[in-house]
């Protein structure tokens, strides 16, 4: 009987294969395994090339890290966080027990929690340089945007301005920090301020740095619109307001975006070289610190830091390049 | 004598360059009665565009005016829509939202939504391309998107229909798939149209009237040639009737042989002459 039964199981075994090949042909898993397998190839061989050349390099602070001194750094720096925590949550019970126990002695005693002052982690400076980042881009792209149609919409605007805009856009950050630090220690002056003074000096370092690709580009999209729509928009009598929102913007998207991503890039750039200057919270005083600090495990920190940073610019290079999938109309 | 419904008066039109004016037109005058089909044929670069531009209000003559239905005028609107060469879609819409936005800009305030939407899918079911209505504009071939640019045009119900050379960028078959589609939908709408074309074949077959202009610059109007031939037209039939052979070789005559296209541009002043004394020759012709 077993000979009946084999076929049956055969066949059931072919179409498996079949479902298998069907819904991925072969061409297609060739390549998915090239997408995948090159940059696996690639980053492998970085990785040993990194191995074997690190232990040659001699500094003060002892040899070069190597990728497994930075893996052990990397875990180390996760467990700091994860103590950190643990501390600031006891710190903050130890005050609710103390608070609660007055309070059951006179009930109208005033009582106040106070934060945990104990050095931010790794982790949090991480947070602050993503907040400050992203604050210092949407600020730039709020007035990069709306400047970039107004140049484009008007020929002898664009022609006063564009001077401005070429000799401001080399400049690098290092050289405004001191200005921007000194005008707002001047004029943000509040009893109880909505933001630290240190943040917005980074962010704004970030929003001149990095204002200038989107407003250039957009500059250039809203100057290209196909002349022949914007025939249309005038047959059709659009409104100043409608023809911008219906056929100059959407015209633009692709090429705005195009900005944005170059200013993203740039922003997360400059906010590093500025933390570090200024020694405002985040990622750039992270190893500021660490390279003040002069220990054994301090380069391999600093490198923790360094691919953290480029890994964050990636990841947020990824979600625009999402977002403009999403709006834009050519993607 | 009725009033024209669309009157063109001593339109002159000059360009300021580094090398001084340039006169592209030189007292061009028209007279085009309501739901009249014209062509404007003649060589490239002979100001053909320049006339329906400053029709359609997108330029402004330097001397001389058009006036429609009695208003002068100087400034585009939506009763006179153009159909561009290149279909000048918008590319991030769909066809529907395309003559959508041109219906909403002209019927806001006359129709109802419910009445915009049956409108939008009647003018896309009379040039045939209701079943892509929420296709973008890259995903149709180039003859679909001419069809939708001419139902966005019909869509804003314009007085007159300005096309600049609609059919030029699309391949013979299309062009002669289009032709017939246009013919028609101007038989059931009876609209006025002002065609660019420098197709022989395409003005003859249109038209109830061609204009032929002379060669730039100050191109001037050469002869204006009735057609009167029955409609509705069959390109098949019609290419052996003596008529329309005839008007045929009167456009040919006139582009080949009175406004030959010469390298040197220096005696223009002569052959414009020519081309005025032979004006309206063509009308006299037997027909």
């Amino acid at each position: 009987m077993s000979t009946l039964l084999n076929p049956s199981s055969e066949t059931r075994l072919r179409g498996g294969l079949k479902v298998l090949t069907d819904r991925f042909s072969v061409a297609e898993l060739a390549q998915a395994s090239k997408q995948l397998l090159l940059p696996m190839v690639g980053i492998l061989i970085f990785l040993g090339v990194w191995h074997l050349a690190a232990p040659q390099v001699n500094t003060s602070l002892g040899t070069f890290p190597g990728p497994v001194q930075v893996w052990e750094q990397s875990g180390q720096l996760w467990q700091e966080h994860l103590n950190q925590r643990e501390r600031a949550d006891k710190f903050v019970t130890m005050q609710e027990e103390r608070n609660a126990r007055i309070l059951a002695e006179d009930p109208n005693a005033k009582v106040r929690i106070r934060g945990y002052p104990g050095a931010p982690t790794f982790l949090d400076q991480v947070v602050t340089s993503l907040v400050t980042v992203m604050a210092g881009f949407l600020l730039a792209t709020a007035i990069a945007v709306p400047l970039g149609i107004v140049l484009g919409l008007n020929r002898h605007l664009q022609a006063a301005i564009n001077p401005l805009i070429q000799i401001f856009k080399p400049v690098s950050p290092l050289a405004w920090l001191p200005l921007v630090t000194m005008v707002v220690s001047a004029t943000y002056v509040s009893d109880d301020p909505m933001f630290e003074k240190s943040f917005l000096t980074s962010m704004i370092t970030v929003t001149l740095c990095s204002l200038w690709p989107t407003l250039i580009n957009t500059g250039v999209g809203v100057a290209a619109v196909n002349p022949d729509l914007l025939n249309v928009s005038r047959v059709l009598q659009l409104s100043f307001w409608t023809h911008v929102r219906k056929v100059v913007l959407p015209s633009s998207i692709p090429i705005i975006f195009t900005g944005l991503r170059v200013s993203l890039g740039i922003a997360w750039m400059v906010l590093i070289a500025a933390e570090m200057l200024a020694q405002s919270p985040g990622l750039g005083k992270f190893v500021w610190d660490e390279f003040q600090n002069g220990s054994s495990q301090s380069l391999s920190r600093i490198m923790a830091a360094v691919l953290a940073i480029g890994f964050i610019g990636f990841v947020l290079d990824r979600i625009m390049l999402v977002i403009q999938k999403k709006i834009a109309w050519n993607e | 004598m009725t009033k024209p419904h669309l009157e063109l008066t001593g339109v002159e039109m000059a360009f300021d360059t580094p090398k001084g004016s340039f006169v592209a037109l030189d007292n061009i005058n028209l007279k085009i009665k309501k739901g009249e089909f014209v062509s404007l044929i003649g060589h490239s670069g002979c100001g053909k565009s320049t006339v329906l531009n400053i029709v359609a209000g997108l330029l402004q003559a330097s001397k001389g005016g058009c006036i429609l239905d009695g208003h002068e005028i100087n400034a585009p609107g939506p009763e006179r829509a153009v159909v561009f060469q290149n279909h000048a879609l918008m590319p991030w819409l769909t066809v529907y939202e395309n003559v959508d936005l041109a219906v909403q800009q002209v019927f806001r305030k006359a129709m109802t939504k419910q009445e915009r939407r049956s409108w939008i899918h009647h003018n896309l079911e009379l040039v045939n391309m209701a079943h892509a209505a929420n296709k973008r504009p890259g995903e149709i071939s180039g003859g679909m998107a001419q069809r939708v640019g001419i139902a966005r045009a019909l869509a804003m119900k314009p007085s007159v229909l300005l096309m600049d050379e609609p059919f030029g960028a699309l391949d013979a078959l299309t062009r002669a798939h289009l032709q017939d589609s246009l013919m028609s939908i101007q038989q059931d709408l009876n609209n006025t149209v002002i065609m660019i074309t420098h197709d022989v074949d395409e003005a003859v077959l249109l038209s109830d009237r061609i204009i032929m202009m002379t060669n730039g610059p100050a191109a001037a109007v050469g002869e204006d040639l009735a057609i009167n031939l029955e409609r509705p037209r069959n390109r098949v039939t019609l290419a052996d009737d003596p008529t329309y052979v005839h008007y045929r070789q009167e456009v040919l005559k006139f582009l080949y042989e009175k406004q030959r296209k010469l390298e040197n541009i220096a005696p223009h002043r002569n052959k414009k002459a020519t081309g005025t004394t032979s004006k309206h020759s063509a009308l006299t012709a037997k027909t």
